[in-house]
């Protein structure tokens, strides 16, 4: 897995990251209407929620798997929550700080490997990693008054757990799905199907 | 829907500031806010954003709709607090099983509804107001962004109104070629996320052949870019900016000395 | 300036094992107008692509040497511009002009010559909005345009013009032909590919064919070339210039009507319309851009609900279902009595494999596995992708995509086929294997309905013809304000080019 010797990002990569966060940033929006509409379903733990909440976070793992360089988890990320912005939003600009916040996170996992695996572990850690960046967000941020033991733990614990399992393996198995298509011929990530 | 035409007249005093100086300042109004969980400085705050608003060009309906769902997190806030306050004390107005709604409970609940909108509103506000390309510009004229990324993304979002029209060719395609979910709430699922799979490959694609494009138009050339729409980040900007922090400072303050404040932490 | 020198060049894209180009030796002299010619397939796109330097080394192999003034294309991308096949993802920016100073941004020109440049450019072409026209709402010509104005507006010493005026409607072809000669001044070497070369001889002082098998099979002045050559060009699939198609006028009187349309529209994008459709007959709908014929195409073809008026399908294509409109049938029942073709291939395309492109619509039918490859295997032969059963419908070539894509439909055998522009981006030997395929169909009793540009294909085959005009004002609103202060605009606003007559 040497191919990606080079760390200085081409136009490909600029552009599809940033594609992804826009495809996502439409998600994102689509998502935040679900999470409304569900509000009610989770009202007798409202902790519980949090398991929806790997979503969010997808495109910074989705990110690093397929751009491969550094910056890239980051990078998805804030863009995403920008574009979620200027899509308008009800949260506003605080987005783009939640957003930066939760790619540093997977850009964290992505660096403690010097951007040199992307297997299943390191998506699983950087899917982790991007959802301890949420949860400790909003433990402060926005679940400050609420009682530690029954919600503000349990929702961070869950945070972590949605992100491993959706935005890590999920954001995996997407990657391994769009690389059997054909369209990330031009990046490692495509190219490792031909040799299987 | 999703919007992407401007909502405010774009000759509004404010709505022409610069847009880095625009987001500045709402970051710089909005996260000190986030620092306090009582109810004055937000309500000082909100009154002001509500103030200012004309001068964004914005009127009051347009944010409305953009910030109704809002009401819906702030049943959350007040659901969850009446079930999962951590402080109980004061005055106990009603007491039903877990279910102890106290007055301390009811402050919380308000400080927390109007810090939700007092925090959202600024960002809300000021992307009403903003061109993607003038953001794009004015971060890599005046916030030294790379050019690169900050194009690069730029062009990427142009690509998001067609993403719209591509998901109803897709639909449209699958049945055109009989396949269909049928009443099958399971079924409809799953189409619906290998329409969104499908609708995520042709992005990337698309993509593709579009750094192809900014290629051959020399985008990575190695010469160093020029600009051909000026941003000017002027005295009003940094005024913009300056009056953003000092406003939200006063808000706190405000709240500070009437004994009210209640920091996050501690 | 702008001289290219091939020897012995090939490429082989990652994937196939089939080189999409080979052996070709070629030399282009400074100034020189070429129109590259060759059956589709033949690799003219992937030459072009060649030349912009825009195959990365990682995408496929090559072969022999390629050289612009003496270097080799990666190095000289800043003086050759390239119009792609499809203009749509050449587009980068969100308004009209700031697309056309993006190149020249990027070659870091002036700031104070940008815009006499972009508006000079846009004028050119006949551009007919004020540049802040938002690239979203521009129709397919009018994309082709700018992206010809935001090529040109480089300057470049190269010029490569890869079928600029498909998807156009004639007069649009006509002024986009006539902005190339007018921008294409004796300092301009200029190498186009266009399949309808009689539209494209004005503008070209050679003639280069490529051959299927690799290198090339004919040059030199476009006279000489078709005098001596022209039989065997012909049969090879060239349009040469003065040959007529043979017609496949149907046999047999109209049958009965399958559907009837009653004041059929979707307001902004069509007005109300009234037509039948008659089993063993062809109707081809014309009109200019942005008349609404692919609207009207996806209405009959049963996807889109209709906005106003009413489709009535009739028992002899609906069967049970005649009480019902088509837009309500079950998916399952549509794909059997109508096919569409789309006028974008690729939004067509749900499988991985060409094969299994072609095969998804008879399997999903109920057709024996037997059967499936009988017709799947018939109609790869006859359209000439049997080569191609194992890729990626992606990767196909222009007029690969367009012929798979009526394949697909075709492959089920509807009722009724409805095809939106079936016949762009062939050569004339796919062309007639096509239009023999829709004849067959019709003799068989099946409707077809066809939108298409292609007035050979009229001649060839409608029995009648509908043509929408353009509805007055469909969303064509004034040049827009600015979205933007007009800190952001240097220079004083020209008023905007005047549309040019028979256009819009
Ligand atoms: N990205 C790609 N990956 C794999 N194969 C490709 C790719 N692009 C083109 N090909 C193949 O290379 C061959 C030449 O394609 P090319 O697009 O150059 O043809 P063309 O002469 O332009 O044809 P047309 O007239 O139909 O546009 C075709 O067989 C095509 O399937
Ligand atoms: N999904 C859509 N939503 C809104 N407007 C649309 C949509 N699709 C097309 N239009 C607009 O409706 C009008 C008719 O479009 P349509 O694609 O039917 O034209 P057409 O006759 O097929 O043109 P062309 O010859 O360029 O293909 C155009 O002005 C177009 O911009
Ligand atoms: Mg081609
Ligand atoms: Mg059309």
């Amino acid at each position: 897995m040497s191919q990606s010797t080079t760390t200085r990002w081409r136009t490909v990569d600029i552009v599809v990251a940033a594609v992804i966060a826009v495809g996502f940033g439409v998600i994102f929006w689509a998502w935040g209407l679900l999470w409304r509409a569900v509000d009610p379903t989770f009202a007798f733990f409202p902790a519980s929620q949090a398991v929806m909440y790997g979503v969010w976070l997808v495109p910074a793992v989705l990110g690093g798997l397929i751009i491969r360089k550094p910056g890239a988890a980051l990078f998805c990320e804030a863009v995403a929550a920008t574009v979620s912005a200027l899509l308008g939003s009800e949260w506003g600009a605080i987005t783009i700080v939640q957003g930066l916040i939760q790619g540093l996170g997977a850009e964290a996992a992505f660096a403690a490997f010097r951007y040199r695996s992307f297997r299943l572990p390191t998506a699983l850690l950087a899917g982790a990693l991007t959802g301890l960046g949420a949860a400790l967000f909003d433990f402060f941020a926005w679940n400050a008054a609420y009682e530690l033991g029954t919600y503000r733990i349990p929702y961070a614990l869950l945070t972590v757990l949605s992100a491993t399992v959706v935005a890590g393996a999920g954001g995996y198995a997407l990657t391994r799905a769009l690389a059997g298509t054909g369209v990330l011929d031009r990046f490692p990530a495509g190219r490792e199907r031909n040799l299987v | 829907m999703i919007g992407l035409e401007p909502v405010a007249r774009p000759d509004a005093p404010l709505a022409r500031r610069n847009p880095v100086a625009k987001l500045a300042a709402a970051l710089l109004f909005a996260v000190p806010l986030l620092a306090t969980l009582d109810p004055v400085a937000p309500a000082i705050a909100i009154t002001i954003e509500l103030a200012v608003l004309p001068l964004f060009g914005v009127r009051y309906r347009v944010l409305f709709r953009r910030v109704w769902p809002l009401l819906a997190a702030a049943v959350g806030v007040l659901v969850t607090l009446v079930l999962f306050a951590a402080d109980r004390s004061g005055r106990v107005l009603l007491d039903a099983g877990p279910v102890v709604v106290t007055s301390t409970v009811l402050l919380t609940a308000l400080g927390l509804v109007l810090r939700l909108f007092a925090v959202a509103l600024p960002g809300v506000i000021v992307f009403a107001t903003t061109d993607p390309t003038d953001l794009a510009d004015a971060l890599v004229q005046n916030a030294r962004a790379p050019a690169r990324f900050a194009i690069g993304a730029l062009a990427a979002f142009r690509l998001l109104p067609l993403l719209g029209q591509e998901w109803q060719m897709i639909v449209m395609a699958r049945r055109a070629r009989a396949v269909e979910a049928g009443r099958n709430p399971v079924a409809k699922l799953r189409l619906f996320v290998s329409t969104a799979f499908t609708l995520l490959v042709g992005a990337i694609r698309r993509g593709t052949r579009l750094a192809v494009a900014m290629d051959a138009r020399g985008f990575d050339a190695g010469v160093p870019r020029t600009v051909a729409r000026r941003q000017h980040f002027g005295a009003a900007d940094w005024l913009l900016v300056v009056a953003a922090t000092v406003v939200a400072s006063a808000a706190l303050g405000v709240s500070v000395a009437l004994g009210t404040f209640r920091p996050l932490v501690g | 300036m702008g001289e290219v020198r091939l020897r012995g060049f090939g490429w082989r894209h990652a994937g196939r094992r089939a080189w999409a180009v080979r052996g070709v030796d070629l030399r282009v002299r400074h100034g020189e107008r070429v129109l590259l010619l060759g059956p589709s397939g033949a690799g003219k796109s992937t030459l072009l692509a060649a030349l912009a330097g825009l195959l990365p080394e990682d995408s496929g192999e090559r072969e022999g040497s390629i050289e612009i003034d003496g270097r080799p294309p990666a190095q000289t991308r800043e003086r050759v511009g390239i119009v792609f096949q499809d203009p749509q993802s050449q587009l980068v920016m969100a308004r009209s002009g700031d697309d056309v100073a993006f190149g020249l941004e990027n070659q870091g020109v002036p700031a104070g010559e940008i815009w006499p440049r972009v508006d000079e450019a846009l004028h050119r072409v006949g551009f007919p909005y004020h540049r802040h026209r938002p690239t979203a709402a521009l129709s397919g010509g009018e994309q082709q345009r700018l992206a010809l104005a935001g090529v040109l507006a480089l300057r470049p010493d190269l010029l490569l013009l890869d079928e600029p005026t498909a998807n156009l409607d004639p007069a649009g072809a006509d002024l986009v032909r006539a902005a190339i000669s007018r921008a294409v001044d004796d300092d301009t070497t200029l190498i186009l590919v266009e399949h309808r070369v009689a539209d494209a001889l004005p503008l070209v002082d050679r003639v280069v064919v490529l051959d299927a098998g690799g290198g090339v099979r004919v040059d030199g002045p476009p006279d000489a070339v078709f005098t001596d050559h022209g039989d065997a060009l012909a049969a090879d699939g060239v349009w040469v210039p003065g040959r007529q198609v043979p017609a496949r006028r149907a046999g047999n009187p109209p049958g009965e009507v399958l559907l009837t349309a009653d004041r059929l529209g979707q307001p902004p994008r069509l007005a109300a319309t009234d037509l039948a459709v008659r089993a063993g007959a062809a109707l081809a709908v014309l009109g200019p851009n942005g008349a609404g014929k692919s609207t009207l195409a996806l209405l009959l073809g049963g996807l889109l609900k209709p906005g106003t008026g009413r489709l009535v399908a009739d028992a002899g294509l609906a069967g049970a279902d005649a009480r019902t409109p088509p837009h309500r049938w079950r998916a399952p029942a549509l794909a059997r009595r109508i096919g569409s073709v789309f006028q974008n291939p690729e939004h067509q395309f749900v499988t991985g494999t060409v094969f299994d492109e072609l095969a998804l619509g008879p399997r999903r039918t109920g057709a024996s596995e037997a059967a499936v490859r009988r017709r799947v295997d018939e109609l790869l032969q006859r359209l000439r992708l049997d080569r191609l059963a194992g890729a990626n419908p992606y990767t196909l070539s222009g007029g690969e995509a367009r012929r798979l894509s009526v394949a697909t439909a075709l492959a089920t055998a509807p009722r009724l086929l409805v095809c939106d522009e079936p016949t762009f981006g062939q050569d004339r030997r796919t062309w007639r294997e096509l239009v023999d395929l829709f004849a067959e169909l019709r003799d068989a009793g099946h409707a077809l309905v066809a939108v298409t540009h292609d007035a050979e294909f009229v001649a060839a085959l409608a029995d009648r013809t509908l043509t929408l005009a353009r509805p007055p004002d469909t969303g064509v609103a004034p040049p827009v304000a600015p979205t933007a202060p007009s800190v952001t605009a240097p220079s004083p606003e020209p008023p905007p080019p005047a549309t040019p007559a028979g256009y819009r």
